[in-house]
């Protein structure tokens, strides 16, 4: 079996007049969390939504165990999605159902019609992202923190293979970001899936990464280990990890 | 060469909006044929659409009836023909007010809350978590409103016929004091099966032009709240502009085979 999971090869995206994506090349190895960091509107959930079929690229590859799912449509994809899990920015909860609905809906899509071990799978995914009792509540009475637990417990209650988080601690204090960043890390070791992260939060980068890219003027600029990342002298990649702007005060 | 260019881009753009709305009822068609259909969702949708309009289309059906009789009375009266009142006020409710307006009210209460909750779905990412998901918008969304679409609205529109006839009725026997018996032997002569098969025809083919309307609206909403709101007024305006443009058509073409008053 490849080590290769993901294999995005010269990768073309416009949106309107401008080029998000010029040419973004990037291999996704088995088992690994690679977090992609770059400046906001910079590309980074463009990228995301390529490698689940959500966007079509311009030109460009996207290998998926060796088929390229670019030239898939909506039904081809199928089969694709229900091995990559997606934790969307702001969760993008049902709004219609409550938490426990939610995450069963996965399991009966996918054919589980005994609710006894809907119960018992949509329990244990909850206690996992430490959701438990909060089955009965409407999405639109969570707080942020909530809703991105939620939504990766409807991710991963029907086992995938990659887990897609965009911006998984955005909007949320260090203390519930600390949290979401364990639970990716914990997700990773207790279900041995490969990981990608879009963030520009450098916390969360150190915590979790295997594997940093770093994506520049739509390209991959940087490839390597968040310990690589932090010893670079490159001045882009510097005001980039210390957070300067060109701004003057 | 200004106007050319305006008409031909308008031009395009009803073909664009023509195709799109095409596209989604065949694939909506695909999806049926293949058995991709959930009945807890369809049930659920025969429940909104067809139950919770009831009261709406009833109400409508009835005091029509009742004005059309009224109207029809003060000039039928003037000639003589008070008894010509109840086959007049059947054959338009069954032929022609009680689809068309049934088709309006459904354009009014369903169109605009399928295009805002799909809109809504739309640009609160839950369609891409959807399709994340590995399930089709078309087989979730699409397939349960129109088939519910197609349940409920003939049903719709014999329940506004039958309330509108029974209101006319009431209004011309006991308000303007016609002949009950002379009111239903010439509106039992005049009115024929023909008539209500072809209201009930109609029925159908406004299902399918509002449920896939206000669907395009909703799934293709984009810029937030503003967007929802412009979808689903969108979807009203049109879905009940092509119900009576595509009204008079339908018309046109089903009196070919249920051709009015022939066999009289």
């Amino acid at each position: 079996m490849s080590r290769i999971f993901i294999d995005v090869k010269d990768l073309v995206q416009r949106i309107g007049v401008q080029e998000i994506l010029r040419g973004f090349s990037i291999p996704i190895l088995r088992g690994e969390t690679l977090v992609l960091l770059g400046k906001s509107g910079g590309g980074k959930s463009v990228f995301l939504r390529h490698l689940i079929g959500l966007m079509k690229p311009i030109s460009g590859q996207i290998f998926v165990e060796g088929q390229d799912i670019a030239k898939f449509n909506e039904r081809e994809l199928e089969p694709i999605r229900r091995k990559i899990g997606m934790v969307f920015q702001d969760g993008a909860l049902f709004d219609s159902m409550t938490v426990y609905e939610n995450v069963a809906f996965p399991l009966r899509e996918r054919g589980e019609r005994h609710e006894a071990t809907i119960a018992r799978k949509v329990a244990d995914t909850l206690a996992m992202v430490n959701m438990g009792g909060h089955e009965k509540k409407m999405p639109v009475n969570l707080s942020g923190g909530m809703r991105k637990r939620v939504a990766l417990a409807r991710a991963i209650v029907s086992p995938p293979e990659v887990i897609l988080y965009d911006e998984p601690t955005a909007g949320l204090d260090p203390i519930v970001s600390d949290s979401i960043n364990k639970l990716i890390r914990r997700m990773q070791r207790q279900l041995s899936v490969t990981s990608v992260v879009v963030t520009h939060d450098m916390v969360s980068c150190n915590h979790i990464a295997d594997r940093v890219a770093l994506l520049h003027e739509g390209k991959v600029y940087f490839y390597g280990t968040p310990e690589d990342l932090n010893r670079t002298k490159d001045p882009i990649i510097r005001d980039f990890v210390d957070g300067r702007s060109d701004e003057v005060d | 060469m200004n106007f050319l260019s305006a008409l031909g881009a308008i031009t395009l753009a009803f073909c664009a909006y023509l195709g799109q709305v095409t596209e989604l009822a065949a694939e909506t068609f695909r999806s049926v044929l293949a058995g991709r259909i959930r009945p807890g969702l369809v049930l659920r949708q025969v429940s909104h659409i067809g139950f919770g309009s009831q009261m709406v289309v009833i109400v409508t059906g009835a005091f029509t009836g009742a004005v059309f009789t009224a109207q029809t009375f003060f000039q039928f009266a003037r000639l003589n023909m008070e008894s010509a009142v109840g086959p007049v006020v059947s054959v338009a409710m069954c032929r022609e007010l009680g689809p068309v307006l049934t088709g309006l009210m459904v354009a009014g209460r369903v169109g605009a809350a399928m295009s805002a909750e799909l809109g809504t779905m739309k640009v609160t990412q839950q369609i891409d978590a959807l399709r994340a998901l590995a399930v089709h918008p078309v087989d979730y969304l699409v397939v349960p409103r129109a088939l519910a679409m197609l349940i409920s609205v003939p049903l719709l529109v014999g329940e506004c016929i039958f309330f509108g006839m029974l209101a006319a009725y009431l209004v011309a026997t006991k308000v303007l004091g016609v002949g009950a018996a002379y009111y239903l032997m010439n509106m039992h002569k005049f009115t024929e099966a023909k008539d209500i098969f072809m209201g009930v025809t109609k029925g159908f083919v406004f299902a399918i032009i509002i449920v896939f309307i206000s669907c395009r609206e909703g799934l293709h909403a984009r810029d937030g709240a503003v967007g929802v709101g412009r979808a689903t007024t969108e979807a009203v305006v049109i879905a009940s502009l092509a119900v009576l443009i595509g009204n008079f058509f339908l018309t046109m073409a089903l009196n070919i085979f249920f051709p009015a008053g022939v066999s009289q």
